[in-house]
């Protein structure tokens, strides 16, 4: 008992001062104190959960009929493209009815071409040897693509993976913010941003497919037809945005927002917010040939299946830039800009769990927080003094020291503390003298049994550690299953549990043990008063 | 310095006598304690059944009535408006739509825009909305978290004790969650996800008098051969008596203080762990420990047969 090398002492020594220095930053932050920290010792920093911070959470899922909606029109587009390569092979009435896309050929001696281009179009998934989507003749001159089961699954993961970066460029264009963006079992995505201001309008930044394309406008189309939802052979009907009418539209993409290379919020003559866009060479060079061929004719710029507008051709345009009217706020052309610069979402997003605080009501918790915890410990200081004299004092500090190490430990892991985990944090200390309550205890009970001094003390530690080894590793034991099963919040509580658990055995068992220790072995007490 | 002694010293109660009366009375209070859980059901927060809430602070004092019919005009379900101490801060619960798992939030959009304009300078302090998918999800997650860690627990005491410690261990953890159960399902409190937390902490918690005990149980098993068993039950309470008051008061104390000055969000998960240790502390004593006399454990239970025989031909 009394041995303690000096080294153990240094040790000891160590751990704690290192354990403080890494606490400060965290305990200065928001402080006017906080610039006074020198620069060349550590600066980790815990992080504070959203409900502290204020920000929004949200959880989105892939809306699943709009993913198969958008895999058939970008699969109708590549059908088309494809087949004009060859012009021998004639197609009509192009369907996307019942989730499959089919098509006629005209000339059944084509067929097989038709089937073979077809075939180069799909891809073979990994593994499975199937390929993405099946092709087949049906009455020997339609032509039919199914999308298989794995083929779904393969494209939604893919899109996924574009989704999550999509999301991050919209919500943080010039990537400096602290935001999370994770994809999450397949078909969601969990996004986390600290301090929102506006949670709706970070919704529609991220509800947005932002699917833009240009296309000509059809002007056989009779009224009639058009009120009934019809439109000729290879065109479509699609609503005004407004919501007064519809109209039809070529099927054929003139060019799509793919082909941006820059969306800007900006104002037309008339001082309306509009948006400014330039396209990449081969968009330029696309929309330059359309609009050639196209003089005095009008054209739609549809997003989302929606048309903003329809303006008439006057004059071919060829710089590669064009403008887009609607009706626009700024704000709205801004955000508008900001989706279209980050490129379309490959799949529409529904926003399936919400929890959003303001940073006010984060700054409030953190208050009340903060006072519930300085006064907890104060209490408990005071009622292991009063009970057990100079062991409370080392119990005292040893709390304290506790204290600072999971702060330390928090920051130097970039750990996040969440108002739950300030509970964690009040329960730690509460419980955290369990263990020199055990040793304490176990040395009053020894020398009512007549054990000498240090035999006692001995004892004392010797005895208490297996029910705190066991008792601790029940609380571990529950913390772990709430970090892995629990969200936000919760495993913020369970991560404050866990770096307790080991930080009040350290400094409960080690660190007041050589207190004591060294307290024998300086004073040489007769008794004890315990 | 005079130093405070709870349990004064020689402290010699005999729980065990009790043990019958108490296993009575804890079956009793188990058995209303759940169906009450089942019959009355508990009130579970939108995490677990989804919905809506957001909460509001307004600029001017507003009536409850008031404000309950207005939102009910928006025609987006009953509201259930809740004044949070003052007459200028409610959270306004709503029912989840029927419909895409989209409409959920789509109402708190829909708050979020409108409360504004009834009610000018009305800030919306916070929104969440958890769609019935979801919360499906987080109630099952939550089921298979809290019976994963019982389970879990008394394995490791199975393994650190045996078998019978094990049962006990599993026994005691059943008997403070269906208390605690029963105690939120009585006063009406919200059971959210920060609730399940507490559940799991209380799993470690509550089961930390017992953990102690056991270990006693276990010393004196060894030091004591020849002692009864009932006695001995008495001897390692009594032994350990101390130490359960000081750590549960020190734990109450701290949790105490956050119950009545912390943040209101943390409440439920506040008073579910105080109330857990507050019944862990009674069940280590009347459930754990009785429990191994029911389960046959003896004095020689737990001795290799080569020590038994030495303990049986030994003389007292």
């Amino acid at each position: 008992m009394l041995e303690f090398p000096r080294w153990k002492v240094w040790l000891i020594g160590i751990v704690i001062a290192i354990g403080v220095i890494l606490s400060i930053p965290s305990l200065l932050a928001g402080t006017p104190a906080a610039g006074s920290w020198p620069k060349w010792l550590p600066q980790y920093k815990i992080s504070l959960g959203l409900d502290l911070a204020g920000g929004s959470h949200l959880l989105l899922e892939a809306d699943a009929q709009d993913a198969q909606k958008q895999r058939l029109q970008a699969m109708e587009d590549s059908v088309a493209t494809e087949l004009r390569r060859d012009p021998r092979i004639d197609i009509g009435d192009i369907s996307t009815a019942g989730g499959r896309l089919s098509f006629l050929v005209r000339d059944a001696t084509k067929v097989d071409a038709a089937v073979e281009r077809m075939r180069g179009l799909t891809k073979p998934l990994a593994l499975t040897g199937n390929r993405d989507w099946d092709v087949s003749v049906v009455d020997s001159t339609r032509v039919v693509l199914t999308p298989t089961a794995n083929g779904s699954v393969q494209a939604l993961k893919d899109a996924m993976g574009v989704a999550r970066d999509v999301v991050r460029r919209r919500i943080d264009p010039s990537g400096t913010k602290e935001i999370t963006v994770l994809t999450e079992g397949g078909n969601r995505i969990l996004v986390e941003v600290p301090g929102v201001e506006d949670p709706e309008a970070l919704k529609k930044l991220i509800g947005q497919t932002a699917r833009l394309e240009f296309k000509l406008v059809d002007q056989s189309a009779n009224p009639a037809d058009l009120q009934q939802g019809r439109a000729p052979p290879g065109s479509q009907v699609l609503p005004l945005a407004d919501g007064t009418g519809a109209m039809a539209v070529k099927r054929r993409v003139m060019v799509s927002g793919d082909q941006l290379t820059d969306a800007k919020q900006s104002f037309d003559q008339d001082g309306r917010p509009n948006i400014d866009i330039t396209f990449n060479t081969a968009g330029a060079r696309r929309f330059g040939r359309v609009t050639q061929e196209n003089v005095n004719k009008p054209f739609a710029i549809i997003l989302d299946d929606k048309i903003l507008s329809a303006p008439n051709i006057n004059e071919p345009i060829l710089g590669g830039r064009a403008q887009i009217n609607g009706n626009f706020t700024v704000q709205s052309a801004h955000d508008l800009a900001v989706s279209l610069a980050s490129g379309k979402l490959p799949v529409k997003l529904n926003v399936i769990e919400e929890r959003t605080i303001s940073a006010e009501l984060g700054q409030d918790s953190i208050h009340k927080g903060v006072i519930a915890s300085v006064i907890s410990v104060f209490a408990v200081i005071v009622f292991m003094l009063v009970t057990y004299g100079r062991f409370g004092v080392y119990a005292n500090i040893a709390l304290v020291v506790n204290a600072f190490l999971i702060l330390g430990i928090m920051a130097m892991f970039n750990a996040t503390l969440t108002l739950p985990g300030i509970a964690g944090f009040i329960l730690t200390i509460g419980a955290a003298v369990d263990a020199n309550v055990l040793i304490n205890e176990r040395i009053r009970e020894e020398i009512r049994r007549g054990r000498r001094l240090i035999d006692a003390v001995e004892t004392g530690y010797h005895e208490a550690f297996r029910a705190i080894f066991d008792a601790n590793v029940t609380h571990v034991i529950s913390a772990a299953i709430m970090a892995y099963f629990g969200s936000g919040p919760v495993r913020g509580f369970a991560v404050v549990l866990l770096i307790g658990v080991v930080t009040s055995v350290f400094t409960a068992v080690y660190f007041t043990r050589m207190l004591v220790a060294l307290w024998i072995r300086r004073a040489r007490p007769r008794e004890l008063h315990i | 310095m005079k130093l405070l002694k709870l349990v004064p010293d020689h402290t010699n109660l005999d729980f065990m006598r009790w043990r019958n009366v108490a296993l009575v009375l804890s079956l009793i209070a188990t058995i209303i304690s759940v169906g009450y859980t089942i019959y009355h059901g508990l009130n579970l927060g939108i995490d677990f059944v989804g919905g809506q809430v957001v909460r509001v602070e307004f600029a001017k004092p507003v009536h409850i009535d008031d404000l309950r019919t207005r939102v009910d005009q928006l025609g987006v379900g009953e509201a259930v408006p809740q004044s949070l101490g003052n007459d200028r801060t409610y959270q306004i619960r709503l029912p989840k739509p029927t419909g895409a798992d989209s409409a959920s939030n789509q109402i708190v959009s829909k708050l979020r825009t409108t409360i504004p304009q009834i009610y000018p300078g009305a800030r919306v302090d916070a929104g969440e909305s958890v769609s019935g998918k979801v919360s499906e999800e987080l109630a099952q997650n939550s089921a298979i978290a809290i019976a994963l860690a019982m389970i879990g627990i008394a394995i490791y005491i199975w393994v650190r004790f045996e078998w019978q410690f094990g049962v006990g261990a599993l026994l005691t953890l059943a008997h403070d969650i269906a208390m605690t159960l029963g105690f939120f399902a009585f006063t009406r409190l919200q059971v959210d996800l920060n609730v399940v937390a507490a559940f799991l902490t209380i799993v470690g918690y509550s089961l930390n008098d017992t953990v102690v005990i056991y270990d006693r149980i276990r010393e004196n098993l060894r030091k004591y051969r020849k002692m009864a068993i009932l006695p001995l039950l008495n001897l390692s309470l009594n032994e350990t008596l101390a130490r359960t008051v000081v750590t549960s008061l020190t734990v109450m104390i701290a949790l105490g203080i956050l119950m009545a000055i912390g943040p209101q969000v943390i409440f439920g998960l506040a008073i579910a762990i105080f109330l857990g240790v507050l019944i862990g502390t009674y069940s280590s004593i009347y459930i754990s420990a009785p429990v191994l006399v029911w389960l046959g454990v003896e004095p020689d239970s737990f001795l290799k047969p080569e020590e038994k025989e030495e303990a049986e031909v030994q003389p007292v």
